[in-house]
């Protein structure tokens, strides 16, 4: 389903993220990239979702070359992606509600799929009561939570989320981990890039270990192990 | 198509309403442009009325020897009619030059009588030739001279042409010109220079404004929207914009006018401003709106190029 062939990513002389990475991720998997800090997981999430480019290689989702595609290609490739980030990235000007059926507007749906789906979506993660609060009103563990709701809401094939837990209490942590466990057996592939031992040790799913930019370990099931 | 233009003008309007001081702070500052624009423009017109009603003052006047037949003289006034450069001739006959006269001189008695003592009216007849631009006069004087030359006289071939005062007036009039000319230039040079300052001030404000929302932007087109969803509802805001902006200009131009108006009257009565909103109210009122929605749209759209390359 997504594929990463010879990946690199040099951004100068002194900073070189990733180094001929190779991998696969299949269809309904639930991986984690793990890592210290710096050692390339961020960057290669945002690879797949085309924020920046490879320096080297390529990328296939769903057999198509993610480096071939035109700049007006990307918005496709990005619906069928969710991505969830660390530092949650809501539109601060928009409700809970705006924020999750944002994305189902981009993507030219219906005013009344929207209006019967994104309710939903918003249940399923627990806001029910929240729709209306803007972002600045909502709690950090709420906040991802809706932005989860907004990865979810197009029923996207993949969702990527870059340390979703790296700004949450434990409890909240295990909230967000336990609903991308739901997502994912619900025939959602999940990626999931953490530093996060106990979560990673505790999911007992496929682990990509990454080292100074390079592949060390790739596991089914596997542990947080790093050198 | 019309779904996502809604929903665009939807966005728009409300990130205007939610954004309030940012919106307020570019409104007030497209505002200042609007009415430095307009200003520039009504001096333009103030400028080119004085200098025309200036322009307007200077004209040639052809003498002609006091046994010149009338008819000769309008024969050389249809002549000069029909030249390119003149805009008209007036004829003053002999018995109306000693009426401006007598006019002119009504409360000099000494001088009136002197003239009621002479047998003839010693006054010559003239024709007043207005060019259609005061740099003209030269040209119009160089016909003249030239018919003054080849014997100035349709009818006997004597020269019947006693004056021209032109070449008495070159030198007053080239300078006119030139301060006309140094004023119309030097005016639109300024007036483009702080028109362009202006410009920059709102432009740079649209331009703060949209930085305050590169991360937003970027959301969006990690979120999936195409360049156009993202912009658009940035061009609406920058439509808002110039709308509120140019209403709120004519608030103030309108009794700016109506108080500094009637003054200016008093100064120079060729020009009423009054009357020069009243008849181009609405054809103004649009020219402003759709330079607040131009500057608005354009600012925008440049200012958000840069965050859509991702």
């Amino acid at each position: 389903m997504i594929r990463f062939e010879n990946i690199s990513k040099i951004y100068n002389s002194h900073s070189v993220a990733l180094k001929s990475v190779t991998f696969e991720v299949k269809p309904n998997e639930f991986v984690s990239v793990v890592g210290r800090s710096g050692a390339g997981k961020s960057t290669l999430l945002k690879l797949l979702i085309a924020e920046e480019k490879p320096t080297g290689g390529k990328i296939f989702f769903d057999r198509q070359n993610i480096l071939q595609m035109r700049p007006d290609e990307l918005p496709f490739l990005r619906r069928q992606i969710g991505a969830v980030f660390q530092d949650f990235k809501l539109l601060p000007n928009k409700t809970a509600y705006e924020n999750v059926a944002f994305a189902m507007e981009v993507a030219g749906k219906s005013k009344r799929e929207i209006k019967s789906d994104v309710p939903k979506v918003l249940d399923l993660v627990g806001l029910k009561d929240k729709v209306n609060n803007f972002p600045r009103e909502l709690s950090g563990g709420e906040k991802q939570r809706v932005a989860i709701a907004r990865a979810l809401v197009h029923r996207p094939s993949v969702i990527v989320a870059d340390e979703p837990t790296g700004n949450l209490d434990p409890i909240n942590t295990w909230d967000i981990i336990r609903l991308l466990l739901k997502i994912n057996e619900l025939g959602t592939t999940v990626i999931l890039a953490t530093h996060d031992k106990e979560i990673i040790n505790a999911l007992e799913r496929r682990v990509v270990s990454l080292e100074n930019g390079t592949v060390v370990r790739d596991e089914n099931p596997g542990r947080y192990i790093l050198s | 198509m019309f779904t996502a233009l809604g929903r665009i003008i939807k966005s728009g309007s409300i990130n205007f309403w939610r954004n309030g001081w940012l919106s307020t702070a570019t409104v007030l500052i497209m505002t200042v442009a609007l009415i430095t624009w307009t200003s520039i423009f009504l001096s333009n017109v103030i400028l080119t009325s004085v200098l025309d009603v200036l322009a307007e003052k200077v004209d040639i006047s052809v003498y002609f020897n006091l046994d010149t037949k009338e008819s000769d003289i309008l024969a050389l006034k249809s002549k000069l009619e029909g030249l390119k450069e003149v805009a008209s001739v007036e004829y003053v006959s002999t018995d109306q030059a000693l009426q401006i006269f007598k006019n002119r001189h009504a409360g000099d008695d000494i001088l009136l009588k002197s003239i009621q003592e002479l047998d003839n009216n010693p006054l010559e007849a003239s024709l007043n030739i207005l060019a259609k631009d005061s740099t003209r006069y030269a040209a119009i004087a160089s016909f003249l001279n030239q018919f003054s030359a080849e014997g100035g006289s349709a009818s006997g071939g004597k020269n019947i042409v006693s004056k021209i005062n032109y070449t008495e007036n070159k030198i007053v009039i080239d300078r006119l010109n030139n301060i006309i000319r140094v004023l119309r230039e030097g005016g639109l040079v300024a007036g483009l220079i702080l028109a362009f300052i202006a410009f920059l001030v709102a432009f740079n404000t649209v331009r703060l404004a949209i930085y305050s929302s590169r991360e937003e932007i970027t959301v969006m087109k990690l979120v999936g929207a195409s360049n156009w969803f993202v912009r658009g509802p940035f061009i609406i805001e920058g439509v808002l914009h110039g709308i509120i902006a140019s209403v709120f200009s004519f608030m103030v131009i309108i009794p700016g006018i109506g108080f500094f108006g009637p003054k200016l009257f008093n100064f120079l009565p060729e020009i009423n401003l009054m009357n020069y909103i009243g008849n181009n109210f609405w054809s103004l009122l649009l020219l402003q709106t759709l330079g607040g929605i131009i500057l608005g749209v354009f600012s925008s759209w440049v200012a958000i190029r840069k965050y859509l390359k991702i």
